[in-house]
């Protein structure tokens, strides 16, 4: 997909996102307007493999209550039928509001924030042992940073060489209660990262193009795990959700909607 | 007699001998664990997480995805608390078939004191769904409890100590499977079930008590989940023997299905009291707290009055 496609396609995920939030009334709508493009190029250029082969590539999302962009995702790949997205949420559905295997395309359960590095690491190591040549990918928010078990991980990547590993920062700097800086402070977290023992990119995480260019030169270097801070906007397309807390699990209401989709759908940046 | 998590680690070695896909993952606890020989045999099949519990875990299921066999081994008192929610989330709900050692367990580091007890693990554990929960007796348990996690449908969690143990039982109850307890003693007075490391003080409670006229019979219950109902002898009176809280361990688990199937028999639960546990040796915090054989004696004889 060229890089025109992969920014229609991010249009196009963000109005489904807004219109399944909307429809079942609930939802991490900031969230996932944040992390739509890092899953378009994630889902559409940089994952290898069928799901029938043992040597795909993986992807675990840590931030997994912004699940309804994955779902979305997964139906445009064609794991769910679409119209199941309308039924995010309801008794007995599926598609609850973390990421389930019982959804065809999702690797593990999670949710439980600080989780899904941890499972990466030993994913990535199982490929290693294997001598497959997987990589293993995760989205994680920068709330969830503040877990220890995410340290921990992070120690044992770079311990253990996982140049098979990337892991993706959605980077909007604002969690539920604020700002991460004024919630707990990640700063200097770049350098962080890298007394980790982990290489290192910066790139703006709604740039489809520097998203692509960045996952194109993995790993970074070899026998480091990679890390990609991806700086976002939490509500990102929507000018009254962009950079607004109260949109971290907001849901639209039917005129908010309406506005919503019709600036995304005039966006022509 | 050798210690459960002796055999445990002896057990591993003759299995990674045949299988390249088995794994232990260890929190710097390799050693207690007696998994140091197996590193220097099988340095690709150990990996090393440091200190690091809630790693450990996830690290281990990471690993299960990929279709290997893991064996998570750290102390059970970190094991069943610090990495609770990765066994919850990561293991048992995501259905990573992890099986989860924790060693050391109950008061086997008696005189480290309370932040080296896992006498919760049973409880935490047992209102978790998809996992088995098994505190083998000896070494006959020991051995197959391995074997049979290794080829179980679900996360399994294995439950061992330091203490040596003598085989027991053999004679009567020759085959073992996760979820089928083992009658080690006949007898027709009382039942004494039984799990881990109180089963073999509980068969000599029931020797002394042979001496005196009363036949008790002695299970090892080394399922604590899915239980083994169907072993139960309701029309004796029941007790229960656990090195573990008697909140939420065996005994309720027991005294819960009798109840609720409107079986009411005297029934006493043994283990450690709710209270800050007393310092000293697993031997002495077993006799303090009457689960040494007298101890279990005296309660059956206060039972059955």
């Amino acid at each position: 997909m060229n890089i025109s496609e992969l920014k229609e396609r991010s249009k196009q995920y963000r109005i489904d996102t807004l219109k399944t939030i909307y429809e079942a009334k609930a939802g991490h709508t900031g969230g996932c307007l944040s992390i739509v493009d890092i899953l378009n190029v994630l889902y559409n250029h940089v994952l290898r493999g069928t799901w029938e082969e043992v040597s795909r590539d993986r992807y675990i999302q840590s931030k997994g209550h912004a699940v309804e962009a994955l779902y979305v995702v997964l139906a445009d790949k064609g794991f769910i039928p679409k119209e199941e997205l309308k039924t995010l949420g309801k008794y007995k559905s599926r598609l609850i509001g973390h990421p389930t295997k019982k959804v065809p395309g999702m690797e593990q359960n999670t949710g439980g924030l600080g989780h899904g590095l941890p499972i990466c690491c030993g994913t990535a190591l199982g490929a290693k042992k294997s001598r497959l040549d997987t990589k293993v990918y995760t989205v994680l928010g920068d709330g969830e940073m503040a877990e220890g078990s995410n340290w921990e991980a992070m120690m044992f990547a770079s311990h253990h060489q996982l140049d098979n590993l990337c892991a993706v920062l959605d980077y909007n700097k604002l969690q539920i209660t604020g700002l991460n800086e004024e919630v707990m402070n990640l700063e200097p977290l770049r350098q962080k990262i890298e007394s980790f023992g982990w290489e290192v990119r910066e790139v703006n995480g709604h740039d489809v193009g520097a998203l692509v260019n960045a996952f194109d030169q993995l790993p970074f270097v070899e026998g480091k795990p990679s890390f990609i801070i991806a700086h976002t906007v939490k509500g990102k397309g929507v000018s009254f959700m962009e950079h607004n807390k109260k949109w971290h699990h907001g849901v639209p209401t039917e005129e908010e909607l309406r506005i919503a989709l019709k600036e995304l759908e005039e966006d022509e940046s | 007699m050798k210690a459960n998590q002796v055999v445990f680690a002896e057990t591993i070695e003759q299995i990674a001998a045949q299988d390249k896909d088995l794994y232990m993952v260890t929190s710097d606890s390799r050693g207690s664990g007696k998994l140091v020989n197996f590193g220097e045999i099988y340095p690709d099949q150990i990996v090393e997480i440091g200190i690091a519990e809630q790693n450990l875990v996830g690290v281990a299921s990471g690993l299960a995805s990929m279709n290997k066999k893991v064996f998570a081994v750290s102390p059970a008192c970190f094991l069943t608390a610090r990495s609770l929610e990765q066994v919850k989330n990561d293991v048992c709900y995501s259905n990573n078939k992890v099986v989860l050692v924790g060693i050391s367990a109950g008061v086997s580091y008696g005189a480290l004191g309370s932040t080296h007890h896992s006498l919760h693990d049973f409880a935490a554990l047992r209102a978790i769904n998809n996992i088995s929960i098994v505190a083998p007796a000896d070494a006959f348990e020991t051995e197959h409890a391995v074997k049979a996690a290794i080829k179980s449908k679900q996360p399994v969690y294995l439950r061992f100590g330091k203490k040596n143990m003598p085989n027991l039982g053999q004679e009567l109850s020759s085959d073992f499977k996760i979820g089928k307890a083992r009658i080690i003693k006949k007898g027709s007075d009382v039942q004494i079930v039984a799990t881990g490391e109180t089963v073999w003080p509980s068969l000599e409670a029931a020797n002394l008590l042979e001496q005196v006229g009363i036949s008790a019979e002695v299970i090892s219950m080394h399922t604590i989940k899915p239980l083994d109902t169907s072993v139960l002898n309701w029309e004796v009176p029941i007790i229960t023997v656990e090195e573990h809280s008697v909140y939420g361990g065996l005994g309720e688990a027991v005294g819960s299905f009798l109840l609720q199937n409107n079986h009411c028999v005297p029934f006493k639960i043994m283990g450690i009291p709710d209270e800050e546990t007393v310092s000293g040796s697993q031997n002495e915090i077993f006799e303090h707290y009457q689960l040494s054989p007298i101890g279990i004696a005296n309660e059956v004889k206060k039972l059955l009055r």
